[in-house]
């Protein structure tokens, strides 16, 4: 949703961005014009989706796809625009790009449909790119593969990436900076190292304990009790106060703020870990 | 041995003539063996396509196996009585992947629930309402839950309904098909702990069925890695996961715990499996003898099997 509203895609009405501002390289998005955002959706900011299969286009071959995005974005002849696909497709790893070009979404497996969707996002070469559970629909073979090219894209193409999953393995190996969000909120931002070393809200702790593995074998799993509240009921005070296991009085009538407590490692809670 | 499935094949046909007769095969489990014992949880673990489902399907009578056999209590159960089949089924029984397919959106959960006690005679009527009700209290659902409809609850709780219904008939054996794939992180941990928790209180076996080998391995005592419907290892699940021999399982591994690794292709298609062993496209380690011929699955004494040439090189 967060990803959506920066790019402002989302179906207004019913959903509008109420309050806050989107700055991109200092410009406010907020008071863009609809032809100015098409200048910036594409050749500045590239997305790429979780379901691969279903974000293409199925009766399209996905070279046109591709060949649609560089003719609306740049001045390239057919030609040029022919051969920048070869080039993109075999740098995201596809066998044939010359063949594959040809072929509908349906021919192709979700791995290698979230490479042309990786290949359609950078083909305009962006300085950003927004990448949601790019990888949650994936096998986890072909998910360290996409992961693997994403990463490589992104050094390669000197890209910065807003990288969204619930998978908190992929973040910790890749990410510089993390945000953990509960409920709209972000609870806590920091160095991933810092966020899965030392948590200090009581929600990210929660989450690295429920993640079963083998060396927890035969112990019971730290379970979050309760569940996600409804963005329709009305909140009093902290979001996860429902939840928590640390909750006090003041917690369930006061909303936290997100404080820095060391530096650049910020929570929204009133009693952080102590650690 | 509780359960026991012997070189089971399932072939399904993906092409039929125009007379109907079938005239292409694709073999979704080809000769996998599986031994489920009293209380033991055994674990399936493989990426899609690999067969693990329909392994499930057929082991709980689901599915008729093309080649092998399937025992419930030693007994063959393609070749015993309908009548016999119907005694002994109550004591096998399945959770299924999807809850939200799973279960009847327009039955109330007391009657999904009551439903297996009716169709194998279990109880007095009248004892019935009160027992539906100590098994939402077992799943850590509220006893008022029973004039509920399946979409009043949420993906987790209807997991616990399922695993309620299968719980209804007292079974020995659930097969469970990726019980928490399709839940949160915190849902899946309240699950697990809940299987866990049957599994030590009361003795039941699963086979597990999953793709994610941290929950496998987290739950299971033994496990099996399946590729394109065959075993490519199995054994105890300390020592597979401690010391994996096979290629696949080491790169699945891998993947499991976030790290990097490399690996090329993507699973292929089971309609056109590949010669010899069907891991050597994408095996870093293939040589010519693997594109020809498949190493059979070699086991020692305390059941460690693997199916690859150069296990004891890797």
């Amino acid at each position: 949703m967060t990803a959506l509203s920066i790019l402002h895609l989302l179906p207004t009405p019913p959903m509008e961005m109420t309050e806050g501002k989107v700055y991109f390289h200092g410009k406010d998005l907020g008071l863009l014009s609809e032809t100015e955002w098409q200048g910036l959706r594409g050749p500045q900011i590239g997305m790429v989706f979780q379901e691969p299969t279903s974000s293409l286009n199925p009766v399209i071959p996905v070279g046109d796809q591709i060949t649609e995005v560089l003719r609306t974005h740049t001045h390239l002849s057919d030609g040029e625009i022919n051969s920048k696909i070869v080039s993109l497709l075999g740098e995201v790893g596809l066998p044939d790009p010359p063949r594959i070009m040809r072929q509908y979404p349906h021919q192709l497996s979700g791995g290698m449909c979230q490479r042309v969707m990786i290949a359609m996002a950078v083909a305009c070469g962006p300085a950003l790119l927004i990448a949601d559970e790019p990888t949650t629909a994936l096998d986890v073979t072909v998910q360290t593969q996409i992961l693997d090219l994403l990463f490589r894209m992104t050094e390669e193409h000197r890209l910065s990436v807003l990288f969204i999953t619930h998978n908190l393995k992929i973040v910790r190996g890749h990410a510089d900076r993390v945000a953990i969000l509960y409920l709209g909120l972000v609870v806590e931002e920091g160095a991933p190292d810092a966020i899965f070393d030392h948590p200090q809200h009581p929600y990210t702790e929660g989450l690295l304990a429920a993640l079963p593995e083998v060396s927890q074998k035969g112990k019971d799993l730290f379970n979050i009790t309760g569940t996600v509240p409804t963005p329709y009921e009305a909140l009093h005070g902290c979001a996860f106060a429902n939840r928590c296991p640390r909750v006090e009085e003041r917690c369930r009538l006061e909303n936290p703020k997100l404080d820095e407590l060391t530096k650049g490692h910020k929570a929204r809670c009133f009693y952080p870990s102590k650690r | 041995m509780l359960l026991s499935v012997q070189k089971i094949t399932k072939q399904f046909s993906v092409q039929r003539s125009l007379l109907g007769r079938p005239t292409a095969f694709v073999k979704a489990v080809d000769g996998v063996s599986i031994d489920v014992g009293a209380g033991e949880i055994v674990g399936v673990v493989g990426e899609s396509g690999c067969g693990k489902s329909t392994l499930g399907r057929c082991a709980i009578g689901l599915y008729e196996p093309t080649e092998g056999a399937v025992f419930w209590d030693g007994l063959d159960i393609q070749k015993i009585s309908e009548a016999k089949k119907k005694s002994i089924r109550r004591k096998f029984q399945m959770v299924f992947q999807n809850p939200y397919a799973s279960l009847n959106p327009r039955q109330k959960i007391g009657d999904i629930l009551r439903e297996p006690l009716e169709v194998h005679g279990l109880l007095e009527s009248s004892k019935r309402s009160g027992f539906v009700k100590e098994l939402l209290d077992q799943v850590g659902l509220s006893k008022e839950d029973v004039d509920k409809y399946p979409h009043e609850f949420s993906g987790g709780q209807r997991q616990r309904i399922g695993l309620a219904r299968a719980m209804a008939c007292q079974p020995d054996l659930i097969v469970l098909d990726e019980p928490v794939s399709s839940l949160d992180v915190s849902v899946q941990a309240s699950v697990l702990n809940l299987l866990s928790h049957m599994n030590r209180h009361r003795g039941i076996a699963y086979l597990f069925i999953s793709h994610d080998l941290q929950v496998v391995g987290y739950l299971s005592q033994r496990l099996l890695v399946m590729y394109l419907g065959q075993v490519v290892e199995a054994g105890g699940t300390d020592e597979v996961l401690g010391n994996p021999r096979h290629p696949y399982t080491k790169v699945l591994l891998a993947a499991s715990e976030g790290k990097g690794v490399k690996i090329e292709g993507e699973p292929p298609n089971p309609a056109q499996a590949p010669s010899g062993c069907p891991f050597h496209p994408r095996c870093a380690f293939a040589e010519e003898r693997c594109r020809k011929e498949r190493q059979p699955l070699l086991g020692n004494e305390n059941g460690r099997k693997v199916a690859c040439w150069k296990w004891d090189q890797l």
